[in-house]
């Protein structure tokens, strides 16, 4: 197996704390951006666990990553099927425990969430139906949750978006709920892509370890592959949940 | 063999846009009296043998927990149809 050479960033400040930090990335039939999280998460300076739906055990994670796709083909709706398999009930205990275990849902992992019930809301078709995948400009409402700590409040960040059923709806109940508790994670910038509530594009749960987005920070990490090919505001992620880890911010 | 049938809509104040997209092709086509469309699904649960109360209870049960999303979607109908 090659070495991968980080490209961008300061390294120079991970600790050996940092580098025991294992992250799960779990994939489902029909999964397609589990190794790019991988990749994210090794880039952070972790290291990767592959995690399959149909096992259960954790194998001692300190965090996971619910990446992109089409787990089970999008069938019944995204990520409904999924949200049964025996890797999720592990999760959405380890998650909901008092060890608060991290977990982050990425586009068809954000799905999974909400059907799983980790997160409120759900995703319906795009407004305008179409399949998109574009650059999208986004914005940090809340910088204190296990993902996104290393971002400034109210920071504008660039990463890829790409879904046909991305438009967030919740209650207006909940909608309100998530705004006074400060759960909206990450929002639209300028035009909204899918027609989502509040242009909403990520949420937290109350307690902040489970974060879920739409767009894809996993393919924004290294110079010259993500977003106009430099762009690589999505590492943030995946360096703040090692933060989080070794007890930094929230 | 009997089926429980079972309906699911999105809920009436979510927005559908297939059936937008559906109701914006159906005058193009000569279709001019529809005002909406709402488009749902259909289940068809193939049952082997009688259907007794105990099944169809865990037909509606599979219906609120799998079938449907109750954040957005309802059960608008179970009934058994006999071939």
């Amino acid at each position: 197996m090659s070495t991968e050479l980080p490209l961008i960033g300061d390294y120079s400040t991970p600790t050996s704390e940092l580098s025991g930090a294992r992250i799960g990335v779990v994939t489902f039939p029909g999964t397609l951006d589990d190794r790019d999280a991988a990749r994210a998460v090794r880039a952070a300076g972790a290291e990767a666990v592959p995690l399959w739906h149909a096992d259960t055990e954790l194998q001692d994670v300190d965090a996971v990553v619910i990446p992109g796709g089409f787990s089970y083909g999008d069938y019944l709706r995204a990520g409904a099927i999924s949200r049964f398999a025996p890797m999720m009930s592990k999760i959405v205990d380890a998650a909901n425990s008092e060890a608060k275990l991290p977990v982050l849902g990425i586009c068809n992992g954000f799905q999974i969430l909400t059907e799983s019930h980790l997160l409120p809301g759900s995703m319906i078709k795009n407004d305008h139906l179409k399949f998109l995948c574009r650059d999208q400009l986004l914005r940090v409402e809340n910088n204190q949750t296990a993902w996104t700590n290393g971002y400034e409040a109210g920071q504008e960040i660039t990463i890829v978006l790409k879904n046909q059923d991305g438009q967030y709806v919740a209650d207006e109940k909940t909608l309100d709920m998530l705004e006074a508790e400060n759960r909206v994670a990450f929002s639209y910038v300028g035009w909204n892509p899918n027609g989502s509530r509040r242009s909403i594009a990520g949420i937290s749960n109350a307690a902040g370890n489970v974060v879920g987005l739409m767009p894809h920070p996993e393919h924004a990490i290294e110079a010259g592959f993500g977003p106009d090919h430099r762009g690589t505001d999505g590492l943030t992620f995946f360096t703040s949940v090692l933060t989080h880890l070794v007890g930094g911010k929230k | 063999m009997p089926r429980i049938v079972v309906d699911v809509m999105l809920k009436p104040e979510i927005l559908d846009p297939q059936g937008k997209a559906i109701a914006g092709a159906l005058p193009r086509l000569g279709f001019t009296s529809f005002e909406a469309v709402r488009q749902g699904k259909r289940f068809e649960l193939t049952v082997n043998g009688e259907v007794t109360e105990e099944i169809l209870a865990q037909a509606r049960e599979a219906a609120e927990t799998l079938l449907s999303n109750p954040v957005i979607e309802d059960v608008v109908n179970v009934e058994v149809v006999e071939d």
